[in-house]
């Protein structure tokens, strides 16, 4: 069999075994409805529970403040929208940043929509935040500051109790789509002053379709999803029940192989980086070189563009993602690589390289020693870099 | 997402380089939008005796740059300004609705090079 590496963690996990094992009950001899009065119902709640509580303690929360969600997207749509909604009467004005998740910029575009103004704050050319401009941005009516807690396409990781301190002096809510961060690095909402809180299973090994918001108790928000009285009347709809079961153990697991997963795929990915640096010239790094995510390496290549970047790595059995317009099937390139301040031209060239848990030293020296000649083909055949070795 | 003839092309794309003298040069399309295609022509009577390309761009871009060459290849002046983007597409097998844009741009590539020979040639 050919050669096989995947390297788009960001995108998805792999469903641990483990994981599996403990869902796979749920779809057959536990298979009660939650909110059934009944002993079938009875059992399957208790799990549910156990669930609950696994996701608070590795977050530093109490099991009542953790709702579950069909993922990421549905806990960004319900955080600001929830929020923007009920909290209408104190103001009309949201903060957040340029390098969101679509889940999250499209929530703020729909609201804006309705009335509400939104601040979409600029980025440093790492990707960060700057606290001061996240002050210099709250006004009278701002009602909730929401800021990413690590980037998904170039791993920055942003100085989230900084800039969630700033809210709690303003009683303002802080909301942030941890989707990248939680089960990659510590987490602790309540050290952190985070209000609410966005995370999706499938990211940390966990099945996918399911996700939790972590609502601080006394939060003012309304519900979304309206009906049945699931999640304490919060948030309708029978449960994904083997999924809940997943994410618990799965978040579970994530938390205690934390420190010693994260500190392997670091070597991993600082040697990816720094390989890739030495053999690619015309090469830049996107992102934070220290306040990183340990699985994210991401890269421009000049004079070439993503998607024929990906399908030649991908004739070659390595799976990546790209920022470029053509692989996000837009016009534009990703809006993050414009926010750090790349040219489209450069932009088009990017190339993201997630880590996990099943990478190798292997792995790495098979990419380092397949990518370069592929650029270089790329490179051979654009009329881009034909004016650069003409000018020279 | 892409048929198995695109794929042939853009893995081993035909006429990929440079004429240095060439008799007529087109470059079209924009590093901005992520494609730029440039083609160059010889030309022996009329008719079209070799045809290499550069492109910047996807795979689809890549792909239609190298089919378009191909089709030309032999033919007269006349014959290949016939060429549309949908014989490309149609030689291709079909691409992705979102990557029809990328055979436009054969088809005016190859036109802006015949357009530069002719002008060449008035001069």
């Amino acid at each position: 069999m050919n050669k096989r590496v995947y390297m788009d963690h960001a995108a998805t996990t792999y469903t641990k075994t483990e994981v599996l094992q403990t869902m796979m009950p749920f779809y057959t001899e536990l298979f009660g409805n939650p909110s059934s009065v009944h002993q079938f119902g009875r059992e399957v709640k208790k799990h549910i529970d156990t669930a609950r509580e696994q996701i608070a303690k590795a977050l530093g929360a109490l099991p009542e403040e953790i709702y579950f969600t069909a993922g990421g997207s549905e806990a960004d749509n319900w955080a600001i929208k929830g929020i923007a909604y009920a909290n209408r009467k104190k103001g009309n004005h949201i903060i957040t940043t340029k390098i969101e998740h679509p889940g999250l910029l499209e929530s703020c575009k729909y609201l804006e929509k309705e009335g509400f103004e939104v601040t979409y704050l600029d980025v440093d050319e790492y990707g960060l935040v700057k606290p001061e401009d996240v002050e210099r941005a709250i006004k009278e009516n701002t009602i909730l500051i929401s800021v990413m807690y690590a980037n998904n396409e170039i791993g920055t990781i942003q100085s989230i109790a900084e800039i969630a301190g700033l809210a709690k002096e303003r009683k303002i809510y802080f909301h942030t789509d941890a989707v990248q961060a939680v089960g990659s690095i510590k987490i602790d909402v309540k050290e952190q002053n985070i209000d609410l809180l966005s995370l999706s299973a499938h990211k940390f090994y966990g099945p996918k379709g399911v996700g939790a918001l972590y609502i601080r108790k006394g939060v003012k928000i309304i519900s979304i999803l309206h009906g049945g009285h699931q999640e304490r009347g919060r948030r309708a709809g029978t449960e994904n029940v083997p999924g809940i079961i997943g994410l618990g153990k799965a978040i579970e697991i994530a938390v205690n192989t934390m420190d010693e997963n994260a500190a392997r795929i670091k070597a991993l990915r600082d040697k990816l980086i720094q390989g890739v640096m030495e053999k690619v010239p015309y090469t830049r790094l996107n992102g934070h070189p220290e306040k990183r995510l340990p699985g994210n390496t991401s890269f421009c290549f000049e004079f070439i563009e993503g998607e024929s970047l990906l399908l030649n790595l991908d004739i070659k059995g390595i799976a990546g993602s790209s920022g470029s317009a053509c692989s996000s099937g837009s016009l534009d390139p990703s809006h993050v690589l414009l926010a750090i301040g790349l040219s489209h031209e450069i932009a088009h060239g990017s190339l993201r390289l997630s880590l996990g848990d099943i990478n190798t030293q292997e792995d790495i020296d098979y990419v380092l020693e397949v990518l370069p000649p592929i650029v270089d083909r790329l490179r051979q055949m654009s009329p881009l870099y034909e004016r650069v070795k003409g000018g020279k | 997402m892409y048929s198995d003839k695109v794929m042939d092309h853009f893995s081993n794309p035909r006429n990929v380089g440079e004429i240095e003298n060439a008799d007529g040069v087109g470059e079209v399309g924009n590093a901005h939008c992520g494609d730029i295609m440039k083609v160059y022509l010889k030309v022996e009577n009329d008719i079209i005796t070799d045809v290499r390309f550069k492109t910047f761009g996807c795979g689809a871009a890549i792909a239609t740059s190298s089919v378009a060459t191909e089709m030309i290849k032999g033919k007269t002046i006349d014959e290949a300004l016939k060429l549309t983007n949908k014989e490309v597409v149609e030689s291709l097998e079909g691409l992705p609705p979102a990557k029809l844009h990328c055979s436009v741009l054969a088809e005016e590539a190859v036109k802006a090079a015949i357009e530069d020979y002719k002008k060449k040639l008035g001069a």
